[in-house]
């Protein structure tokens, strides 16, 4: 099959100051297209020609993989975002974060640090795992949860590409503004 | 002794139009600056304190991941701002240009394989050329390693390296690391390639 970029469910300038819309504009319009440009390039005459992204995502190795799952990544990325977000998480969420972590600020804490540490590129997650138990994992460039099969609920992107023409080297500035748009709504839809 | 953050040896803006003063100066200021710290920090009061760079890399494998990604930042930044320079030789000459030719056919087919080593490492990393005896070899590394590291695919001593960290280059060509890559070749300081070449 062939895939296409979604369209951001907001307008290009609905995350400033938070997250510019230059930046959105290069990581939607530029990085986003490319990965899905060049899934659909690499899949033909492949055996994943006619595979979904999550058997793509589970299955596939080397480049079909590294695009694959970056289509899947940055489409999750970018749905969880709002100008008007819920900023904290309610009910069955709100009660797993703090049965697993103590606190939605023990959980923020955690994920910072998860954030601000994956050297190099690559991707904080919230994941859910078969049992429903909640945990915080880094992935490196690519990676994503699916393959190792848990349920991603939340991700922060730290490729430098998500936040170096608004915060430069600063990523944990980056991270800061990443909780304000973050639409706790979204997270618990996919809980 | 601890490591010290090497001045550039040249100015911020030396190296425009190709790279902007804004990102050198992030980039050596903040970056390497950091790689640098960390290093340090790292090896407060352990036993590698005092050793060379070069020892630590060579033995990398035995050390926690906050020496490996911060020596490797600080190693890489520094032979970064080495091999470039404002003017200059425009290509390799003499013994380099000789082991390029034998290497890789024609300076031309160097450029090509070097450039393509840099577009396709995936993330994070590195582009390098490296001496092997008497011979060249391109290769690629992820993040901050090089091939000085004991636990690289390919070992040996770098003589020319590209960073395609985004940092590197994301403030004037954004997602455009080919432009950003042909734009480095203006730059090579090709008497300090060959001067690591020599050995």
């Amino acid at each position: 099959m062939s895939f296409t970029l979604p369209a951001l469910p907001y307008a290009i300038d609905a995350l400033e100051p938070f997250i510019s819309a230059k930046t959105l504009e290069f990581h939607h319009g530029k990085h986003h297209q490319a990965y899905v440009t060049n899934l659909n390039n690499l899949i033909v005459g492949t055996e994943f020609e006619n595979a979904d992204l999550e058997t793509i995502i589970k299955k596939a190795e080397g480049g079909i993989f590294n695009n694959g799952a970056q289509v899947f990544n940055h489409t999750f990325y970018f749905e969880q975002f709002s100008a008007t977000p819920a900023t904290e998480p309610s009910g069955a969420l709100k009660a797993a974060i703090e049965t697993t972590f103590g606190s939605l600020d023990a959980f923020k804490e955690a994920f910072n640090k998860a954030a601000a540490t994956q050297f190099g590129s690559g991707w904080a997650w919230l994941v859910k795992d078969a049992a429903g138990k909640l945990s915080i994992v880094q992935t490196s460039n690519a990676g994503c949860p699916v393959r190792d099969g848990l349920t991603p609920l939340l991700t922060c992107d730290v490729w430098e590409h998500a936040y170096y023409l608004d915060k430069q080297n600063l990523r944990p500035a980056y991270i800061a503004d990443f909780w304000k748009v973050l639409d706790w709504k979204v997270v618990e839809g996919r809980l | 002794m601890a490591f010290e953050l090497q001045k550039l040896p040249y100015a911020y803006d030396a190296l425009e139009p190709y790279i902007d003063a804004q990102t050198m100066e992030i980039h050596h200021g903040k970056h390497h600056a950091a790689y640098t710290n960390n290093l340090n920090a790292a090896l407060q009061g352990t036993a590698t304190e005092g050793k060379t760079i070069e020892e630590i890399l060579a033995n990398i494998s035995a050390q926690p991941v906050a020496v490996r990604n911060n020596g490797g930042g600080f190693f890489n930044h520094n032979l970064f701002w080495e091999v470039m320079a404002p003017g200059g030789a425009k290509q390799p000459e003499g013994d380099l240009l000789k082991a390029i030719d034998t290497a890789f056919g024609s300076y031309q087919n160097f450029k090509e394989a070097f450039t393509k080593a840099a577009l396709t490492r995936f993330g994070s990393g590195w582009a390098w050329l490296v001496k092997q005896g008497d011979g060249l070899v391109i290769s690629s590394t992820p993040n901050q390693d090089n091939p000085l590291m004991d636990l690289a695919e390919v070992k040996g001593i770098p003589v020319l390296g590209v960073d395609v960290w985004e940092h590197a280059y994301y403030l004037k060509y954004q997602n455009r690391r080919p432009d950003y890559v042909d734009a480095f070749f203006n730059v090579v300081n090709w008497d300090e390639v060959a001067r690591r070449f020599k050995g």
